[in-house]
């Protein structure tokens, strides 16, 4: 029996959309099925990073190749996506931080990724507002910021341009073995393969996938233009984010275009809902107000919290599940989804076409997780 | 830990009309009560500089009971978040304040509604309300040429409030139909002391154009508004203005009780006859749960302040008052109700949302609140979707999401709690 | 007036009555202008009960201050927003 579709995917946040495109555009059959509306979930949450990172060559892989898509897409992306070139900043607070930046500096220049050493008096003066004291930093001036939900909506309609199909509203109930999905209205799409790009709902899903939510809290301010002029991030970030702690906090802020600024950073595991915790965000933002004290006088407009889908290993899960191989995975980005969502794209056509991947795919398989214990380290 | 100086048996969030009702109704049972205010006075928006310059006997007799009542006055205080069941986070200039409470009353009053017309961002376009709130205040209005638009009965009480202090009146302009008004003055029977204020106003407003079924086409100007276009819907005329007061009635400050868990319906905060919401130990009254103006407000006060101290004869003796005052309030709504040519005075390129510039023409083809906001940026600045949020639910019938702290936009600094 | 309050706009000293707040005492300056939109456009309050943040001015030095919930006290040095 011809299937109406070749690919399904299930969720249009900025992955799935950036899946759909690459799916569309490689001429596969496209449906994509979302409950809410485009970029509605954890893509509406977050902030807009496009960074590369070094906590792993995979995770080098991954970011760099995407960041790479995002500049080659920068020139036809519409104004209301905000690319913005202003580059990171990773701050180091003392000696023992210092030497993680010459670390990576010395990781990025051999993989020819553009970095820049900035001692103490120079941090300052490329951040003003930071306090006195910093040891330095390294700024990585091809890093970018985007505004999310402009560029899951962009996404979205390159893909409708080259033939995928949108459909809004739409509850998916189960990804059955053959690749059909069935939708909680009882309907079901005739697909070849599925793909479940639903973050950190995606374990509703596929029960057993090695997905936990991790919740994060972010906060926007008025506007400030010139305020900050990096996306910049403590290098303690690295220390919260690879905690299996309960919960942590980290010092992250990102202009936008506007003037204003998302402040971050927080880790929670086990936090279901999505209240605000004053707890954590008591801590958060002292942990921001030690670095940048003048923040402590700035307008806050609005407080939210996001789910980030995390993995064991930090590495998002790119292709065939283990429950059949016509049911795929894009899911599990933790809080590189926006980063990593082209790269995503063109990895998941291109192992769905059979061709030769432009990186190395196997870390990303979802069949790692095959007959190893869950653990999250 | 809390601060025992803000540890209290009643909290009062509010200081108009309701607010003060429910302190010194509280307050009688000898009972530890706090009434807070954003602002630095008593009197909420309706009695908006009664506390400096008094003017209205009965806003000074409530003023002067609050004083007497030994209910702790904290101004300047403005709830932004719920910390826990029954602890408020509350931003003060000199630091956040926790403030801990085991029945609290919600008396945030309502605002009013602004729909986008062309040219309504201009200098010198406010809501009738707030500028007589701001002229009470000092703003400078006299020998200037005013122009009042939009609906509701603030519009006859504001002419009147400015041209005391010396404006001059050009014209009135009401949307709602002349029919509906003459039943709703015939409705007023039944509550003589709303007649008296109506005809004192008629007297001194004489000679003051007064039109029905008018509503404004464009505000004209560069640096500020110089002249109004308005229309019947059959002909449209303008006039020359220093100051344009428009604005189309009263929406409920529903933020707060939503951000506490009371459930809201049609846009107001679900009530029984306790003025108890949904959310426990938490009351509300005056306008959230219905607009009523200023004596409706003080009975509900009333009502919640004796039912929140175990006072119930008190309270219920007042039901019966409240159940007249409810009447007036069906009779305002169904008096003021808005004409479907209102929900049509913005262009495409009209700014929809003041604080982040977008257009009509971009908001109007989404179809929800959220997603509006999310791609559009719409609702997203400074006002948390106040002005914009209200109109868009009227104009394009969207519904109100969940409110997330802080409630007002506070200081970073005012996030910090103690721990 | 033998107890009124001086404040500063944009530099300018205004003499107001006690019980003015900050928005009326530029007024009183004769700016019509308080701040600029996004997009550039001339601003002044609206909703005069500190809700549409229109009124928005930097008052001794604290920006993003709302100007019609403010009372002038002496010395004030209010700056709109050019």
């Amino acid at each position: 029996m011809t299937k109406a579709y070749d690919i399904a995917i299930v969720g249009a946040g900025i992955v799935g959309a950036a899946c759909a495109m690459e799916c569309a555009r490689n001429g596969l059959r496209t449906v994509v099925l979302e409950r809410g509306f485009s970029g509605c979930g954890t893509s509406a949450a977050g902030m807009g990073h496009v960074v590369v990172m070094d906590d792993s060559d995979a995770q080098f892989d991954l970011t760099h190749y995407s960041r790479q898509q995002w500049i080659k897409f920068r020139p036809q992306l519409p104004a209301t996506v905000e690319f913005d070139a202003c580059g990171t900043l990773w701050l180091a607070a003392d000696e023992e931080e210092m030497a993680e930046v010459y670390r990576k500096k010395a990781f990025y220049e051999e993989r020819g990724v553009r970095v820049e050493v900035l001692d103490g008096a120079a941090v300052v003066q490329a951040e003003p507002n930071l306090r006195a004291g910093m040891a330095g930093g390294l700024r990585v001036p091809d890093d970018a910021v985007v505004y999310p939900p402009s560029a899951t909506h962009y996404f979205l309609e390159q893909a409708r341009k080259f033939g995928a199909e949108i459909r809004f509203g739409v509850s998916v109930k189960t990804l059955l073995p053959d690749g059909t999905v069935q939708l909680a209205d009882g309907e079901r799409v005739h697909s070849g393969r599925s793909v479940s790009a639903a973050g950190p709902w995606s374990p509703e899903l596929m029960a057993g996938l090695p997905v936990r939510k991790r919740k994060g809290h972010l906060v926007i301010t008025d506007r400030n233009p010139g305020f900050v002029r990096h996306q910049i991030v403590e290098l303690g970030y690295l220390k919260s984010a690879h905690s299996s702690d309960k919960s942590s906090v980290a010092f992250n802020i990102q202009p936008r275009v506007t003037g204003q600024m998302l402040i971050g950073s927080s880790r929670q595991f086990d936090e279901e809902d999505d209240s605000v915790d004053h707890a954590i965000l008591d801590r958060m933002l002292r942990r921001a107000i030690e670095y940048m004290p003048s923040l402590a006088n700035l307008s806050a407009i609005r407080v939210w919290t996001g789910h980030r889908a995390a993995t064991p290993d930090k590495l998002p899960l790119i292709g065939p599940s283990l429950l059949s191989p016509h049911v795929w995975l894009a899911t599990g980005h933790e809080g590189l989804g926006i980063t990593t969502s082209l790269g995503t794209g063109r990895l998941l056509a291109d192992l769905l076409l059979d061709r030769p991947t432009e990186i190395a795919s196997e870390p990303f398989l979802p069949s790692r997780f095959a007959k190893k214990e869950v653990a999250h380290e | 830990m809390t601060d025992p100086a803000f540890q209290f048996e009643v909290v009062i969030i509010g200081a108009g009309p309701a607010g003060m009702a429910a302190a010194c109704a509280a307050a009688s049972s000898g009972k530890k009560v706090a009434l807070i205010d954003n602002t630095p006075w008593l009197g909420g928006q309706i009695w908006r500089g009664e506390q400096g310059h008094p003017t209205m006997p009965q806003a000074q007799k409530w003023i002067e009971s609050v004083r007497r009542s030994g209910v702790t006055v904290l101004e300047n205080t403005s709830v932004i978040a719920k910390l826990e069941e029954h602890k408020l986070l509350a931003e003060h200039p000199n630091g956040p304040r926790e403030i801990c409470w085991q029945k609290l009353i919600v008396a945030t009053g309502a605002r009013e509604l602004f729909l986008p017309f062309p040219g309504w961002t201009l200098p010198g376009v406010f809501g009738p309300g707030g500028l007589l709130a701001l002229v009470k205040n000092g703003w400078p209005i006299a020998g200037k040429k005013v122009v009042l638009a939009g609906s509701g009965p603030l519009l006859l009480a504001v002419a009147d409030g400015l041209k005391k202090r010396g404006a001059s009146i050009v014209s009135m302009g009401e949307q709602a139909p002349r029919e509906r008004l003459l039943r709703f003055g015939l409705r007023l029977l039944r509550h003589p002391a709303k007649i008296i204020q109506g005809l004192g106003i008629k007297k001194r407003l004489l000679g003051v154009p007064f039109r029905y079924g008018v509503w404004p086409v464009k505000a004209h100007g560069g640096e500020r508004v110089h002249r109004v276009e308005l229309t019947d819907g059959q002909r449209s005329w303008t006039e020359e203005c220093d100051v344009l007061a428009c604005a189309f009635h009263l929406v409920a400050n529903l933020e707060l009780p939503m951000l506490l868990g009371c459930k809201v319906s049609q846009g107001f905060v679900m009530v029984d006859e306790w003025q108890a919401t949904t959310a426990a130990s938490v009351y509300c009254a005056g306008e959230p749960t219905g607009i009523g103006g200023a004596d409706s407000a003080l009975v509900e006060g009333r009502i919640a302040g004796y039912a929140a101290t175990g006072q119930l004869d008190q309270a219920r003796a007042l039901f019966a008052e409240r159940r007249s005052w409810r009447r007036f309030q069906a009779a305002l709504a169904e008096a003021f109700e808005l004409r479907p040519e209102v929900k049509k005075l913005a262009s495409n390129e009209t700014i929809f949302c003041r604080c982040e510039d977008v257009s009509f023409e971009r908001v109007r083809n989404f179809s929800g609140w959220r997603e509006a906001k999310l791609l559009t940026r719409c609702g997203m600045g400074a006002c948390q979707g106040r002005t914009c949020g209200a109109a868009s639910q009227f104009i394009l019938g969207w519904g109100i999401e969940s409110v997330r702290p802080p409630v007002m936009p506070a200081r970073i600094s005012s996030l910090l709690i103690k721990n | 007036m033998s107890d009124g309050v001086q404040v500063f706009v944009n530099g300018r000293a205004v003499v107001v009555a006690p019980g003015t707040v900050v928005a009326a005492a530029v007024a009183l300056a004769g700016e019509t202008e308080f701040r600029r939109s996004p997009l550039g456009s001339p601003r002044g309050p609206l909703c005069g009960m500190g809700v549409c943040m229109e009124c928005r001015l930097t008052i001794n030095g604290q920006s993003e201050c709302r100007s019609c919930q403010t009372l002038c006290e002496t010395g004030m040095r209010v700056q709109t927003h050019d």
